[in-house]
């Protein structure tokens, strides 16, 4: 049997750690990187007789995650006890959600690919809950024992359960990056991943083509970037069908991947697994959210990526591969917006291609995010309409570009003034070039003549080299053609 | 000075007749000369007293005095207090100093008491006889080889024997009553949510309430005034405006319909219990309450449904102490489970393992719906049980426990005869209501017996009003044990 002959079956459990300024039941600050337990309240280190208040501002996010995928947001759920004894657990117990989640259901449509071979898909959501992270345990310097940093104890996460929908570990990385974008864009997640707000756990099951029942799971805990969860979903499938073939058996585990060898390797069997005697929090009154409030959270919703995406189609006569890219952050999609609203609806096509390509280009080269870009919207909408009206052309707006991007916040015309970029459109001018560069390359021109195609782009080349790129490309390749055919 | 009443000592601190030093060094000496024979403080804070003492006679001098400005009083040793051990009397907290203070303690301060120490208890408060403390157990001033009830041991015996004026105590299953009723004292349990939790160390956290142990209702009023109210740092604390408990002291209980319930004057009460009550009922009779029987059927499942959930949330509570951040921590271990196991096998007393590991049963996969669950239906019937009955009555009055207080180590080797004295008790702590403890005569061997008073949710002034109206019409709650 091939790979062919085998069905994956993947589910994933993220956790997105919320952006509220204090932590889920205390007052302490939720900032990253302060000194080890700098940021732990009497709270957060459970004093004895200390007691937890649901912070609001975690509900709200939650809710309006539930709202971006369509889900139900529960008007009752509860804070349940997962007890454990853990050092960095303060409590011996998390305070989480168990049997009634705050919010139920939902789907996301993700786009698997790029290119023709790419297609859309829907993943249904099984629950999204709320919960308070666990401290760090630092196991280095400190001659053999270990230290306990409480700062994230206590942190807000989200944690968002899929349906075991996905079938390969393209799904998989196209689903979390998905919820990535929705995350940050409704403003509830940094979506930092090398910070550890926003991580996956990823449930992975092979099953024989046409099997009416999923396999056996294991799951990879803690994969903290969208090319880890790709190795390590590989890895883990190709590991289980191995197994299967050789006559072996699945058994229920949890994993860990292991980057540098880029294998999974068991942590705990089913066996040792905790029993978590989760019961409901009798500190906690059952979080009862009413119509009002998710009325309240919806009004402030921004509109979604998926529904700006199809605008950009409908609207904007965007591809559906340039509608995702642009929507893949709410920034670069304001960008987007802003610059189209600049230049005009019909330049909405040449806006996306420069945004997408040398703009999104330089982002990448410098580091750097759309808000920190040295240029605004304004600027790049100001070059693309000098482009649009045969002031520059193309390439001479690059050069502007380079201005613009090293700038010191002068327009597009100011600085094809200022250089004297403007465009050769005086027939006469262009034809004294033209003349000039047909007597100087007899060879070109008969190789020309002579049927060579591409003998005429030397020659548009020499005629763009005389005018300093400044003579409008599609006049001289008019013009030459014209005296050569003669 | 100190038999009498907080009114009588408010009155001759504000008129200085005596300053709050004056008393307060009074309080320290009695404590000093009666605490090695009861054992009911764990902590006396000389300094800290009279230094809150001469600040109290300070707001006193400058007019800004309050009814509790300058009396000295003592906290469970479960309420955390800034500067001051809190050991809920185990040895996993022995050396724990509190940075904070809890909602009472600060409440209180802000109300002007002074502050003299902390009292005895079970452990984590989790026993009925306070032979559960790592200090060793409290006594009963009555009879020292008798046990001051539990969990709240320590404060019902000091204020019995005059150490303190009043005390702080805390009620998961009756743990003011039964002390507040086997020394003699008045006790009141609150509704749930009323007193603030935070800082009042968790047993079981849906049961747990803070209370006021005196000598009478009148002077419970101030105090619980003083504890009450919102307190946003508790979930469970209820946003109800600040209440002033005393305010029915003195209305007439001409017409109060009084419940008495079949299923507490049936079998199991000793019959010297039963004569008191009974006494007491006349009592009330003749001064205008009705006496209507009542049918509290479910009262039987109370026990159980009680040793269910306080140990399941108890075995939950009690995971923070693990020796990783405070508390005990065993000397030797030799890896991470090691130092768990031998840190909370040294730290915890057996029966706070006993609890612990009921609890971890009754939660674990495949018995939670068998008993966490099923006694969670107990306790919604059992809290309609009392609903019905409201309708029919004003107050409900039967015996705080089953005896008076019993030898010290007569029940330690049975727990559930142990547990089977809370009978008349743990059924309010399930249904949240508000009751007291009031001493209404005296058993064989001159020992007190305590009338509980059961009320409706928010009825903690009616109930306080019937009290002190048996107390103007008895002297049972001015007698005092006679000591060495």
């Amino acid at each position: 049997m091939s790979q062919a002959d085998w069905e994956v079956v993947i589910g994933l459990e993220i956790h997105a750690q919320l952006t509220t300024a204090s932590k889920i039941f205390s007052g302490a600050s939720t900032a990253f990187g302060a000194e080890p337990n700098a940021q732990a309240s009497a709270v957060d280190i459970a004093l004895p007789g200390v007691l937890p208040v649901l912070n609001r501002g975690a509900v709200e996010r939650a809710i309006r995650f539930g709202l971006a995928t369509g889900a139900a947001i529960a008007p009752k759920s509860v804070f349940a006890r997962k007890n454990y004894f853990y050092p960095d657990l303060p409590k011996g117990y998390q305070i989480s959600q168990y049997e009634l989640p705050v919010v139920a259901g939902g789907e996301v449509s993700i786009r698997v690919g790029d290119g023709d071979d790419a297609y859309d898909k829907s993943v249904r959501l099984t629950r999204a809950h709320l919960e308070e992270d666990a401290g760090k345990s630092l196991h280095e310097d400190f001659h053999g024992m270990s230290g306990i940093d409480l700062n994230r104890a206590g942190t807000p996460l989200l944690e968002i359960v899929s349906e075991p929908d996905m079938r390969s570990s393209a799904e998989a990385v196209a689903y979390a990056k998905t919820l990535h974008t929705l995350v940050r864009w409704i403003d509830i997640c940094d979506g930092n991943m090398q910070e550890g707000s926003f991580r996956c756990d990823a449930n992975v099951s092979v099953r024989r083509r046409g099997d009416a029942t999923f396999g056996t799971r294991r799951e990879i805990k803690n994969l903290n970037s969208f090319r880890f969860l790709q190795q390590a979903i590989d890895y883990e499938v190709q590991w289980q069908i191995e197994l299967l073939e050789d006559g072996g058996r699945v058994h229920q585990a949890t994993v860990l991947f292991d980057p540098d060898s880029g294998e999974t390797r068991m942590m705990r069997s089913k066996e040792d697994a905790h029993d978590y005697r989760y019961f409901p929090d009798p500190d906690l009154l059952p979080l009862a959210i009413g119509a009002d409030w998710v009325d309240q959270v919806r009004a402030s919703m921004p509109e979604l990526p998926s529904a700006l995406a199809s605008r950009l189609q409908q609207s904007h006569g965007l591809s559906a591969y340039d509608a995702v890219t642009l929507t893949s952050s709410r920034e670069l999609a304001r960008y987007y917006l802003e610059t189209v609203e600049a230049a005009g609806m019909a330049l909405a096509k040449p806006c996306a291609n420069w945004i997408m390509g040398e703009f999104s280009a330089r982002l990448n080269k410098a580091e750097i995010d759309v808000a920190d870009a040295p240029l605004s919207p304004a600027q790049l909408a100001g070059l693309v309409s000098r482009i649009a009206d045969n002031t520059i052309s193309n390439n001479i707006g690059k050069k502007v570009f380079d201005a613009l991007w090293s700038g010191n916040g002068d327009s597009a015309d100011a600085i094809i003034e200022a250089q004297g970029l403007k465009q050769v459109t005086d027939s006469g001018a262009i034809e004294a070039l033209v003349d000039e560069v047909l007597a100087a390359n007899q060879k070109s021109v008969d190789e020309f003549r002579a049927g060579k195609e591409k003998a005429l782009n030397a020659l548009v080349g020499q005629v763009m080299k005389a005018s300093r790129g400044k003579a409008n490309p599609t006049q001289v390749n008019e013009l030459l053609r014209r005296k050569l055919t003669n | 000075m100190l038999n009498a009443s907080l009114q009588e000592l408010a009155s001759a601190l504000a008129d200085r007749r005596i300053s709050s030093v004056e008393l307060t060094r009074s309080v320290l000496d009695r404590i000093a000369a009666g605490n090695p024979r009861i054992n009911a403080f764990v902590h006396v804070d000389a300094d800290g007293a009279l230094a809150a003492a001469a600040a109290a006679d300070a707001r006193i001098a400058a007019g800004e005095a309050g009814p509790l400005t300058g009396i000295p009083l003592a906290h469970k040793d479960v309420f955390c207090t800034e500067g001051m051990p809190t050991t809920c009397a185990s040895k996993m907290l022995a050396n724990f100093v509190s940075p904070y203070d809890a909602h009472v303690v600060s409440q209180l301060k802000k109300a002007g008491t002074v502050l003299v120490g902390k009292t005895n208890m079970d452990e984590f408060a989790m026993g009925s006889s306070n032979e559960n403390s790592h200090f060793g157990a409290a006594r009963n001033p009555w009879d020292t080889s008798r046990v001051p009830g539990g969990s709240s041991g320590g404060s019902a015996a000091a204020v019995a024997d005059g150490l303190i004026p009043v005390a702080t105590g805390t009620d998961t299953g009756g743990s003011v009553r039964q002390p507040a009723s086997f020394c003699g004292v008045t006790g009141i349990k609150p509704t749930y949510g009323v007193v603030s939790r935070y800082g009042m160390i968790a047993y079981a956290s849906s049961l747990d309430q803070g209370g006021v142990l005196a000598r009478s209702a009148a002077d419970c009023a101030p105090v619980l005034s003083a504890m009450a109210g919102f307190d946003p740092r508790d979930s469970t604390s209820l946003a109800r405006p600040a209440e002033d408990f005393g305010r029915d002291l003195d209305g007439s209980i001409e017409g109060l319909k009084i419940g008495l319930p079949r299923e507490y004057f049936g079998e199991g009460m000793d019959a010297d219990v039963r004569a008191a009550v009974e006494a007491a009922l006349d009592t009330y009779r003749s001064l205008g309450a009705i006496t209507v029987d009542i049918d509290l059927p479910n009262s039987r499942l109370a026990i159980p449904a009680y040793y269910v959930i306080a140990p399941a949330e108890a075995s939950s509570n009690l995971s923070r102490f693990d020796g990783v951040r405070y508390g005990h921590r065993a000397a030797e271990y030799a890896d991470l489970a090691e130092m768990y196991c031998r840190s909370r096998a040294e730290g915890f007393g057996a029966e706070v393992k006993r609890r612990i590991l009921v609890g971890t049963y009754v939660l674990s996969h495949g018995y939670y719906d068998a008993y966490y669950l099923q006694a969670q239906k107990l306790r919604r019937l059992i809290a309609d049980d009392f609903r019905r009955a409201f309708g029919q009555c004003d107050v409900i009055a039967g015996p705080t426990a089953p005896t008076t207080a019993y030898a010290l180590g007569a029940k330690c080797d049975d727990p559930v005869q142990m547990y089977l004295g809370d009978i008349y008790t743990v059924a309010i702590n399930l249904a949240g209501l508000p009751a007291l403890s009031l001493p209404a005569g005296f058993g064989q061997g001159g020992l007190p017996v305590g009338l509980q008073l059961i009320g409706n949710y928010f009825a903690e002034a009616r109930l306080l009003n019937a009290a002190h109206r048996f107390q103007q019409a008895t002297d049972w709650h001015l007698a005092r044990p006679a000591g060495e």
